[in-house]
C-alpha cells in the first residue's frame, strides 16, 4: 500500500513540469500556433528562476520573484517565436526547433557560472502540483465555457471567420504563444527551484519534447492533460525504480520515455487522434487571403 | 511598414537577403557573447584566425565539412518535399553502429571491408529514418517529434553497445569499442584528418541529387509533392512512396556521414556526443541556407564547418562552454527563416 502511494506521489511530482508545459502548449496550439521551442523555453526559465533565487538575498532568495523571472524569461523567448511565425509568417516547426537550440544554448552559456552552486532551501512540491492541476481545470473551463475560450478556439480553427467577427487574430495568437512561454518557464522553474534546487546544463533532459507529444496524446484537452502527465510521471518513476533492480541494461530504461513518446504518437495516430488538431494549426494567417 | 508581394523574386534578391540574415545572426550571437562576458569582436577574431588562416584550423574545417555536406544534401531534398527530418544526428549514429558492426565482426576480404561498411552505414541511417517516414505516411505521426526522439534512442543504443557487448578490451574510464583493423580505415590526405573518399562521395551526391531534382521525372514529382501536395495527389503521384524514398536517401546519406566519422577519424565506435558534436542539427542550417538546392550545399557546408570548428576554438582559447555552437545554430536558423518573407515580399515604408 505504501509502495503504491509512494509511486503515485512521485508520479505527480515528475508529472508536474510536464503538465505545466503542456498546458501552455495546448493554449498556444488551440490558437493555431505550434511551438516546438518548449524545451528551450523551459531551459531559459529554469536558469532565470535559479539565477534570481540565488541572486536575491543570501543564497535562498525570494521564491515568488524567482518564479516570476522564470515565467518572464519563458515569455520573452516565446515572443521571438511569435514575431517570427505570426508577424513574419515563417515556418512554425522550424522556428520552434531553432528556439529550442537557442534556449538550450543561451541557458547553457549564461548558466555556466551557476553550475554546481546549491540553493539551500527546497520549497515543497505540493503547492506547485496543486497549482498545475487547478490551472488545468480552470483552462478547461475557460476554453469551453467562456467567450474568451471561444475566441481562442475560433482563431485556431478558422482565423478568417474569427477575423470577420472582429476578433484580433494576431493579438490572440501573440497572447496564446506568450502564455505558452510563461508556462514553459514555470515548468523550468519547477525543475531548478523545487524538483532539484540546482542548475545543470541540459537539466530539462527532453521533458519539453515530451510535453509537446503529450499535447497530441491528450487531444488538445487541458482536462485530459492531467491524467496524461500523471501517466508519464508514473513511467519516469518506474524508470528510476526498476533501474539496476532487474537484469535489464540501464540504457533500456533511459531510452524508455523517448520510445514511449513514439509509441504514444503512433497510438494517437491509430485512433485518428491527429484529426482532433485545430484546423489551422501550423498555418500562418494573412489578412485578405482566401 | 507594409509588405508588398514580389511574385518572381530574383536569385540576387535571395542571395542578398540570405547574406543579410547571416549578418544579423552574427550581431545577435555577439550580444549573447557580451552577456556571457566575452567581447564578440574578440570571439569572431579568434574563430576566423584559427580556422581560415591556420593550416591546422583549415583541416579541421574540412573535416567538419564532410559530415555536414553528406547530411546537408540529403536534408535539402527532404525539406524540399516538406519532410522535416530533424533526426540526422540519430541516423548518423546508427550508420556508425552498422559500419562498426561490419568492421568489428564481419570477416571479409580486405578490399571489401570499406565498401561493405559504407553500404551497412547507409542502411543503418536509412532504417532509422524510415521508421519516422513510415509512421508519418501510415498514421500521420509528426516526423519532427519522432525523428527527434529517435536521436535520443540512438544515443542510448551506442552507449549500450560500447558499454556492454562491444566494449573494447582496453577501455578504461572512457568507453569505446576495440579499434578497427587497417582494412576498415578510410585513407586520409597525408598529415590531416581529411578522409578524402568520403569528401568525394559528398561532392558527388550534391551534384547527383541536384541533377535528380532538376532534370528527372522523379525529381519533378518530388518538387510537386513539396510545393503542392494537392496537385500531386490529383496527378496520381504517390506522396507516401515519394516520402519513403526521400527518407531512404536522407537517412542513408546521414548514415554515410557516420561511417566517415568512425572509419575516417576515430577508428572505433566511441561515445555519441564525441562522435557527432551536433552535425545533425547544424546540417539543418546547411540545408536551409542552400534554399533547397543540393549543389549549393557545397558552399553552405564549409560555412557551417567554419562555425563548428570555430566553436571548438572558443571552447579552448576563450574557455567557453560547448553551448556556443547551439547559440549560433539557433540564432542563425531563426534569422534565416525570418528572412524568407523578405525574399518573397518587398518592404514599403510608410502607408
Amino acid at each position: 500500500m505504501d509502495e503504491i502511494l509512494n509511486a503515485f506521489t512521485r508520479a505527480l511530482s515528475f508529472g508536474t513540469p510536464l503538465l505545466l508545459a503542456s498546458l501552455g502548449a495546448i493554449v498556444s496550439e488551440r490558437a493555431g500556433v505550434v511551438n516546438l521551442g518548449v524545451e528551450g523555453m523551459m531551459a531559459v526559465g529554469a536558469l532565470a528562476g535559479f539565477a534570481v533565487a540565488y541572486g536575491s538575498g543570501t543564497g535562498d532568495g525570494n521564491l515568488f520573484l524567482a518564479v516570476l523571472a522564470a515565467m518572464g524569461a519563458g515569455t520573452l523567448a516565446a515572443m521571438l517565436h511569435a514575431f517570427v511565425t505570426i508577424t513574419l509568417r515563417a515556418n512554425q516547426f522550424v522556428s520552434g526547433l531553432a528556439l529550442s537550440m537557442l534556449g538550450l544554448g543561451v541557458a547553457g552559456l549564461l548558466g555556466k557560472r551557476f553550475e554546481g552552486v546549491p540553493l539551500f532551501n527546497q520549497p515543497p512540491e505540493l503547492p506547485f502540483t496543486a497549482l498545475a492541476i487547478g490551472l488545468a481545470l480552470a483552462l478547461a473551463f475557460v476554453l469551453h465555457a467562456t467567450r474568451w475560450g471561444l475566441a481562442l478556439r475560433s482563431v485556431g480553427e478558422n482565423p478568417a471567420a474569427a477575423d470577420a467577427l472582429g476578433i484580433n487574430v494576431l493579438g490572440v495568437r501573440y497572447f496564446a504563444v506568450g502564455f505558452g512561454g510563461a508556462m514553459a518557464g514555470l515548468a523550468g522553474a519547477f525543475l531548478s527551484l523545487v524538483y532539484r534546487p540546482s542548475w545543470t546544463d541540459g537539466m530539462t533532459a527532453g521533458l519539453g519534447w515530451i510535453a509537446v507529444a503529450l499535447v497530441i496524446f491528450v487531444g488538445w484537452s487541458p482536462f485530459r492533460a492531467i491524467f496524461g502527465s500523471i501517466f508519464f510521471g508514473l513511467l519516469y518513476y518506474l524508470q528510476f525504480r526498476l533501474q539496476g533492480q532487474s537484469g535489464i541494461p540501464t540504457e533500456v530504461f533511459a531510452s524508455l520515455p523517448y520510445l514511449l513518446v513514439i509509441l504514444v504518437l503512433a497510438l494517437s495516430g491509430l485512433r485518428g487522434q491527429q484529426g482532433n488538431a485545430p484546423e489551422s494549426l501550423g498555418k500562418p494567417y494573412q489578412r485578405g487571403e482566401r | 511598414m507594409a509588405l508588398v508581394p514580389e511574385p518572381n523574386p530574383s536569385r540576387y534578391r535571395a542571395l542578398w537577403v540570405t547574406l543579410g540574415a547571416v549578418g544579423v545572426a552574427f550581431v545577435i550571437a555577439g550580444v549573447v557573447f557580451s552577456a556571457y562576458g566575452v567581447s564578440p569582436l574578440e570571439a569572431y577574431r579568434a574563430m576566423l584566425e584559427g580556422t581560415l588562416f591556420d593550416p591546422k584550423g583549415l583541416q579541421e574545417v574540412f573535416r567538419r565539412t564532410i559530415p555536414l555536406l553528406l547530411i546537408g544534401v540529403g536534408l535539402t531534398l527532404a525539406f524540399r518535399t516538406q519532410f522535416f527530418n530533424i533526426g540526422a544526428e540519430g541516423q548518423l549514429l546508427l550508420g556508425a553502429v552498422f559500419a562498426a558492426g561490419v568492421a568489428l565482426f564481419v570477416p571479409l576480404p580486405p578490399f571489401l571491408t570499406l565498401p561493405m561498411m559504407f553500404l551497412a552505414g547507409a542502411v543503418g541511417g536509412a532504417v532509422w529514418c524510415l521508421i519516422a517516414a513510415w509512421l508519418k505516411s501510415r498514421l500521420g505521426v509528426n516526423e519532427i517529434l519522432t525523428t527527434l526522439m529517435l536521436n535520443y534512442v540512438a544515443q542510448y543504443v551506442v552507449i549500450y553497445l560500447i558499454n556492454g557487448p562491444w566494449k573494447g578490451k582496453d577501455a578504461r574510464g572512457y568507453i569505446y569499442s576495440d579499434q578497427f583493423g587497417p582494412a576498415a580505415q578510410i585513407p586520409v590526405i597525408p598529415g590531416t584528418n581529411v578522409h578524402w573518399p568520403t569528401l568525394l562521395l559528398g561532392i558527388f551526391l550534391a551534384f547527383a541529387l541536384q541533377f535528380l531534382l532538376e532534370r528527372t521525372t522523379l525529381g519533378y514529382a518530388m518538387r510537386v509533392v513539396g510545393e503542392n501536395p494537392g496537385a500531386a495527389r490529383y496527378a496520381g503521384i504517390s506522396i507516401s512512396r515519394i516520402m519513403l524514398l526521400i527518407a531512404l536517401i536522407t537517412g542513408g546519406a546521414a548514415g554515410l556521414a557516420g561511417v566517415g566519422e568512425i572509419a575516417g577519424i576515430h577508428h572505433r565506435l566511441i561515445e555519441p556526443l564525441q562522435l557527432s558534436s551536433g552535425y545533425g542539427f547544424t546540417a539543418v542550417i546547411v540545408a536551409w541556407l542552400a534554399r533547397g538546392n543540393p549543389a549549393l550545399v557545397l558552399l553552405t557546408a564549409p560555412l557551417m564547418g567554419i562555425i563548428l570548428a570555430g566553436g571548438d576554438l572558443l571552447k579552448v582559447s576563450l574557455n567557453m562552454p560547448f553551448r556556443v555552437v547551439d547559440v549560433f545554430s539557433g540564432v542563425m536558423l531563426l534569422c534565416l527563416i525570418a528572412s524568407e518573407v523578405f525574399v518573397r515580399n518587398r518592404v514599403r515604408w510608410g502607408r
